[in-house]
């Protein structure tokens, strides 16, 4: 049986990332000790909240060096939602704040005064079902149609420098974000494949299969 | 594009789903698990779970209820219900939901409101406002209800929908009571000036009784996402067949999908 390693660092919905992965057919354990971390043959950054917040969690405990030290070893990473936000160089939520910097770019907010194609008023947070647009298919996308609907929740965005290399997936909410990134070893969301029913739960299958 | 959500309600007492009119005369429904997981089945949007008397009867959340209706959901779950501490919202995120809703403690202390927003996200944070029709010196007043509609709390519904989201709400659930039960459609109106008030996404609740009224209150409305607890407990209609109706309709939905699950090796 594959096993999954979910960092727990108090920001989130740690069971429900956990219940997902069990369903998709992995062992699974949450843990706070940086050396698990470095060990895991899989390894999930889940997360919701602030990105300052959840950077200073990180460092409190090691994690960010044991996550920076996971990646290196070529096993394969998820980031979900902040867990994608936080690979950035730079997050400018509520304050300027370095990321874990595994990915060239910024974590920015959605711009204000969004509108959509009928020129109503897009409300923040994005929440709710929208669609992917793949733009590269990674193999954690295997056997997800182009168009699938995921389950987003968030207020700010992963914006990488170099769009090429690590675009996986866009999502239109007034104008196109990056809603997935792709390189090597690393993938990342900023939808949420635990609360995405069939969708999600063939993305997680097709990373515990990795 | 972002679709609008359809979300089908636990009411919840005594461990049971529950369903009432205009907050009384509750009726059995069902087992809680049993109910979710049919709306996981149907592929429901998202689904939200109220424990009604917690506030009434100052009593914690049925914590072990939430844990087994968490476990066979894999659609965002709010749950709300005598919410009051810092703590009482960790063990229900830890029990396995993704939201809370808080209702009485966010009026009897708004800055409840700001610490559970800054300990855990906007995101997680709904606020759930249930106003009623009243009349005071002349004039029509919709005024905020709490306990389960039971205590007036001289609040105007649209001015305390703007004043959560000020503090750090991400999205307002909205009970119009004296619709709720009726089945004879949503408070449009009441609906309207919330929406158009706040900036975060609003679900509107109380008095579906057919498609069309998600449709009115979706559109006319302006809500982010329609709740509905009896047309689909009692099976009026299935998710699946108000969604085709709203599509039918213009109104963008998600609609079933199924995929194939992996081949494990």
């Amino acid at each position: 049986m594959s096993s999954v390693v979910i960092v727990d660092y108090e920001m989130g919905n740690l069971r429900s990332v956990a219940k997902a992965v069990e369903r998709a057919g992995a062992a699974v354990c949450v843990t706070q000790d940086p050396a698990e971390v470095c060990r895991a043959d899989r390894l999930i950054l889940p997360g919701v909240g602030a990105f300052p917040d959840a950077m200073a969690a990180l460092r409190r405990r090691g994690l960010d060096l044991a996550v920076k030290d996971f990646v290196a070893t070529g096993r394969p990473f998820l980031g979900i939602c902040l867990g994608l936000q936080l690979l950035c160089d730079v997050g400018l939520e509520v304050e300027r704040c370095l990321g874990l910097g595994l990915m060239p770019g910024q974590c920015l907010a959605l711009p204000p005064d969004l509108r959509d194609a009928a020129g109503r008023r897009l409300k923040v947070p994005h929440m709710g079902w929208n669609s992917l647009q793949i733009v590269r298919r990674s193999p954690l996308l295997a056997g997800v149609p182009d168009g699938s609907q995921v389950y987003f929740v968030h207020s700010f965005v992963a914006v990488p420098s170099d769009p090429d290399a690590w675009v996986s997936t866009r999502t239109d909410y007034g104008s196109p974000f990056t809603s997935s990134v792709w390189r090597d070893n690393l993938f990342a969301t900023q939808f949420h494949p635990e609360k995405s029913q069939l969708v999600g739960l063939r993305m997680l299958e097709n990373f515990v299969n990795m | 594009m972002l679709t609008r959500r359809i979300i089908p309600c636990l009411d919840i007492m005594n461990g049971r789903v529950v369903k009432g009119t205009k907050f009384l005369d509750l009726r059995d429904a069902g087992d809680p698990v049993q109910v979710a997981q049919r709306y996981e089945q149907e592929q429901a949007d998202e689904l939200v779970f109220l424990d009604i008397t917690a506030s009434h009867e100052e009593r914690p959340i049925i914590l072990d209820v939430v844990r087994r209706t968490a476990e066979c959901c894999f659609m965002p779950l709010t749950v709300g219900g005598g919410i009051c501490t810092i703590d009482d919202i960790r063990e229900i995120l830890k029990a396995g939901a993704d939201k809370v809703s808080l209702n009485s403690a966010a009026v009897r202390n708004p800055e409840f409101v700001r610490q559970a927003a800054s300990r855990f996200g906007s995101q997680c944070i709904v606020v759930a406002i249930d106003p009623r029709r009243v009349q005071k010196d002349g004039r029509e007043v919709w005024e905020v209800h709490i306990n389960g509609g039971r205590i007036p709390t001289g609040l105007e519904a649209v001015a305390w929908a703007r004043r959560v989201v000020e503090l750090g709400a991400g999205e307002i659930l909205l009970t119009c009571m004296d619709a709720d039960g009726t089945q004879n459609g949503y408070d449009i109106p009441m609906t309207r000036a919330v929406a158009e008030a706040v900036g975060v996404p609003v679900i509107a609740s109380g008095g579906c009784g057919s498609p069309e009224h998600m449709r009115e209150v979706l559109v006319d409305g302006g809500a982010d996402a329609a709740l509905a607890a009896g047309i689909f407990h009692y099976r009026q209609y299935s998710i699946g067949e108000a969604k085709s109706y709203l599509a039918a309709h213009g109104v963008p939905v998600r609609e079933a999908v199924t995929v194939a699950r992996a081949s494990c090796p």
